[in-house]
């Protein structure tokens, strides 16, 4: 919706405050703009996020790619990329890359499910 | 589940990232022991891509320049600049002053885009030595659309495709030209697009030292999905506050985008603060946060009175932040010197307010993907400015009292301010960009409906997060967000996802925290804490790569062969400029089929400028040569060889040597006769010449008459070069009236100026020419051996 510059009208409940007053009102706005967005990303992930943990672990892009989609795929995400990765570790007694290369190749995920179930 | 920790407990804040002396961290590699750069010789680009999976950045984070206040050099005393460097290239005048080269206080950036890391690489070196210290890697078009990260050095568009392998190559030649010129290189990209928290982690983990990141760019400009856009952004800010990654907003690409550009301030002040205080509010300190800005206006506006207001109320409300001061690029057009001089006026509102980086623009991004030697000329057009206006804020300082700007700093205050109350009173920051709040070419609240609106259900990527389940973990360091560590205690026993493994979660932290306990110690470590654990994969496509590409210019380097370019090696790429006396569409016309007769391959008129509508066009032409040049064939001229100084005086004294000097024709020029002769300049009074200086634009009779009436050995004559070969003339005339009276043989004629060669000179009849960056020197040793020689 256009509208004229109504910035006269508009700004008469600032006019009395001070530079310092306005410039707290300023920010008071902007942290109250923010705060849902990080309440979002506190309790959200997404599969860049999950990727960036296996990465973290130690595995290439190629893999963790790879790993996380079949994540996606079966309705794990939410669980983390990184958690699956740990379950088959301790399942195989293995250590983080070579856990998640068996995974990406398509081994374990039998396991996977059955650690938390039908969760689709 | 708790649902109170932000961040994983025994890490993060309180267990920093090493950030500058990786030496006393055992957890860090070395870099590969490169030998250091000759500056005679090229970068070794072959071998610097060989061995890449052992190479490891030196340190992280990102590093100021360190300031030297009252700083001497030459005669001059600085107050706003830095550690000078070990070798660089002064600016053009700095023969002048003993090639001093003083470095401005602020970091500059130059914005490398090659589209091939083997070429972007040699563009860094040049870049450093003219005194960038933040090399700023554009991508290629479309990266920020891929969700996952590339590999290899596949060829970019515009940019390049950025991957660990093109980060260890960057990182590593920056590692040798930093020790080159002496003063640390800060390197830079980008942290946006889907694939922002894998970035993170490589840049971390690869020793990048500065990104873009702002969540804002994502929704608005790159139409990625709002909701993954932030909850992506937390994740890789907070990993770039662990490795001490300095942050730059995208809030300039506002003021690029608008359709007029100043009418978009408050939306921008709104934009730095949204970034600002998310990054913050996810563990980023504030003296890591940069905002990108840029003064929004251009002449013919009057830009400086539109812009500096706004630079003050940016710099009132963001001072705890970190300025980059990126220049204009909104109203850029095909003419350097136009940009040249936008960018200018850009420095100075820098050097009246604050910077702490000055961003560079090349004066050819207006028309072409940006070429080498721009790079260094933006650059030039930074240090030169900041230089030339050192310490002018402590005379000339800013009127906050003057009305107009009181009043509009004020204004765009509360401009910004009624924006995010009606943002909020709208529903929120999502709400606000699904109504097309920003980049709006009215000013707030004046809109003209023509703003960037985004579906919060749309977009790329679009339905791709997902809530943490109450057993979400993820067994890394430096992770953003809910993470149930928690659940570690038990693992190895429970099943996971089964809650009765939880005991007292809060005491549970606080008791791994006291032992130091990592967040990755059940994986062993994460590569942030175990450098050794970071993967490396080298090639994934068998021809677009960098070692592919290179064989096709291996016999340039091979040979040594010479071929023009601007942009990679031998792409043969020249640049004519020719003024064409015709009105501008015929003028292109011909330009193209003049480029042709040049035996130029794909023409292109990259600018041209209307000098008048009949009587013609400056154009510039830009076209390929195919031609390459064997040094070995080409006949270079020695370097003048000198003599010492006692050797001359002694000479000269003997001899009394005199010397007559003018500078001949319609020349009122004087200066470079001057540095030549006076004994300041050590001229050649120096050495004991007695010298007549007879003035400008004096007849070659009189000159002649002077040189006898004095009993001179030495005849100097200044002349410019002409269209009408004026200075042949001149110089012809000398040689043949000295010949004519008979004093041919007694007399050393030298004729000198800007554009003057020996070679010219000689064949013109004179006994030497001196062109530009002559010093007295050079021609008193020619005057004492050729005299020598001659039996004089």
């Amino acid at each position: 919706m256009a509208r004229e510059d109504t910035f006269r009208e508009a700004r008469e409940h600032l006019q009395g405050l001070s530079d310092a007053e306005l410039e707290a009102r300023f920010w008071e706005l902007a942290q109250r703009c923010v705060d849902p967005l990080v309440e979002l990303a506190r309790t959200h992930t997404s599969p860049s996020i999950e990727r960036s943990v296996l990465m973290r672990m130690g595995v290439d892009s190629p893999t963790a790619t790879a790993i996380v989609a079949e994540c996606e795929t079966r309705g794990l995400l939410g669980h983390g990329a990184g958690h699956v990765v740990l379950v088959a570790m301790r399942a195989w007694d293995a250590d983080a890359v070579s856990a998640a290369r068996r995974l990406a190749d398509g081994d374990g995920w039998d396991l996977i499910e059955a650690a938390w179930g039908d969760v689709r | 589940m708790s649902e109170r920790q932000t961040h994983a407990p025994g890490c993060d804040a309180d267990r920093p990232y090493p950030a500058d002396d990786v030496s006393a961290d055992p957890r860090f590699g070395r870099p590969l022991a490169d030998p250091p750069l000759d500056p005679c010789v090229k970068l070794d680009v072959e071998s610097l891509l060989e061995g890449l999976e052992h190479y490891r950045p030196r340190r992280r984070g990102w590093i100021w320049r360190t300031l030297v206040p009252e700083q001497r050099h030459y005669e001059f005393t600085y107050h706003e600049t830095a550690e000078p460097l070990a070798r660089s290239v002064p600016l053009p005048a700095a023969h002048y002053f003993e090639d001093i080269d003083p470095q401005p206080d602020c970091v500059i950036t130059t914005e490398i885009a090659s589209g091939r890391p083997e070429d972007d690489i040699r563009r860094m070196r040049m870049a450093a030595w003219h005194g960038a210290d933040h090399i700023m890697v554009i991508r290629t078009a479309g990266q920020s659309h891929m969700d996952g990260l590339l590999e290899g050095t596949p060829e970019g568009v515009g940019g390049i495709a950025i991957t660990r392998k093109q980060l260890r190559l960057s990182r590593r030649a920056l590692d040798l030209i930093e020790d080159e010129v002496g003063r640390p290189i800060n390197f830079h990209s980008y942290v946006s697009g889907v694939a922002g928290p894998e970035m993170a982690v490589l840049f971390a983990e690869e020793g990048v030292n500065g990104a873009h990141q702002d969540p804002q760019y994502n929704v608005l400009y790159r139409n990625i999905n709002m909701y993954r856009s932030f909850v992506d952004a937390a994740v890789a800010k907070h990993v770039m506050a662990a490795a001490g990654i300095l942050q730059i907003d995208g809030a300039h690409n506002a003021n690029a985008t608008a359709v007029k550009a100043w009418k978009v301030m408050p939306e921008l002040l709104v934009q730095h603060a949204i970034n600002c205080a998310y990054s913050e509010a996810v563990g980023m300190p504030a003296d890591h946060i940069a905002l990108s800005t840029v003064p929004p206006d251009a002449a013919p506006a009057p830009c400086m009175r539109m812009d500096l207001p706004y630079a003050i109320a940016l710099r009132d409300l963001f001072g705890r932040y970190k300025m980059r001061a990126q220049q204009n690029t909104r109203y850029m057009e095909s003419d350097g010197r136009d940009a040249t001089v936008s960018h200018v006026m850009n420095l100075l509102i820098s050097r009246l307010t604050s910077a702490d980086i000055q961003s560079t623009i090349t004066p050819d991004e207006g028309r072409n993907v940006p070429w080498h030697y721009n790079n260094v000329a933006a650059v030039d057009t930074a240090k030169q400015s900041l230089v030339g206006m050192d310490g002018l804020r402590e005379m000339v300082k800013v009127d906050r009292e003057a009305p107009e700007l009181k009043g509009r700093v004020r204004e765009i205050k509360e401009r910004a301010v009624l924006f995010l109350e009606a943002m909020l009173e709208d529903g929120g920051y999502f709400a606000g960009v699904e109504k097309a709040y920003f980049v709006d070419s009215g000013e707030y609240p004046e809109t003209n409906d023509d703003g960037i609106g985004r579906d919060s259900g749309g977009g790329v990527a679009a339905g791709s997060i997902v809530p943490r389940a109450d057993d979400y973990l993820a067994p890394v360091c430096h992770h953003f967000g809910e993470n149930h560590l928690e659940l570690l205690a038990g693992f190895g026993a429970a099943v996971p996802g089964e809650e009765a493994v939880v005991a007292d979660a809060a005491a549970l932290d606080s008791d791994r925290a006291s032992r130091g306990a990592r967040p990755c110690d059940v994986i062993g470590s994460c590569t942030l804490c175990d450098d050794a654990k970071v993967p490396f994969i080298d090639e994934l496509d068998p021809t677009d790569n960098a070692a592919t590409r290179l064989t096709q210019t291996a016999e340039l380097r091979e040979r040594g062969l010479i071929k023009p370019e601007v942009e990679w090696a031998g792409d043969g790429v020249v640049v004519v400029t020719m003024f064409l006396p015709a009105a501008e569409a015929v003028a292109e016309a011909a330009a193209l089929e003049l480029g042709a007769a040049m035996n130029l391959a794909d023409c292109e008129v990259i600018h041209k400028r209307v000098m008048h509508p009949a009587e013609g066009t400056l154009l510039e032409l830009k076209g390929r040569l195919e031609v390459t040049i064997d040094p070995a064939t080409l006949v270079i001229p020695e370097p003048p060889d000198v003599l010492s100084d006692e050797e001359i005086r002694e000479f000269v004294h003997e001899r009394e040597l005199r010397c007559v000097a003018a500078t001949v024709g319609n020349d009122e020029h004087s200066v470079g006769m001057r540095e030549i002769i006076d004994i300041k300049h050590g001229g050649l009074e120096k050495w004991g010449f007695a010298v007549t200086y007879l003035g400008t634009s004096v007849p070659i009779e009189k000159v002649l008459d002077a040189a006898i009436e004095h009993a001179a050995s030495v005849v100097l004559i200044s002349t410019i070069i002409t269209h009408a070969e004026v200075h042949r003339e001149m110089m012809r005339k000398l040689a043949d009236l000295a010949e004519e009276k008979g004093v041919r043989r007694k007399l050393l004629l030298i004729s000198g100026g800007t554009q003057v060669t020996d070679e010219i000179a000689r064949e013109s009849g004179m006994d030497a020419g001196f062109g530009r960056r002559t010093k007295g020197l050079d021609v008193a040793s020619f005057v004492v051996k050729t005299m020598r020689a001659r039996g004089m």
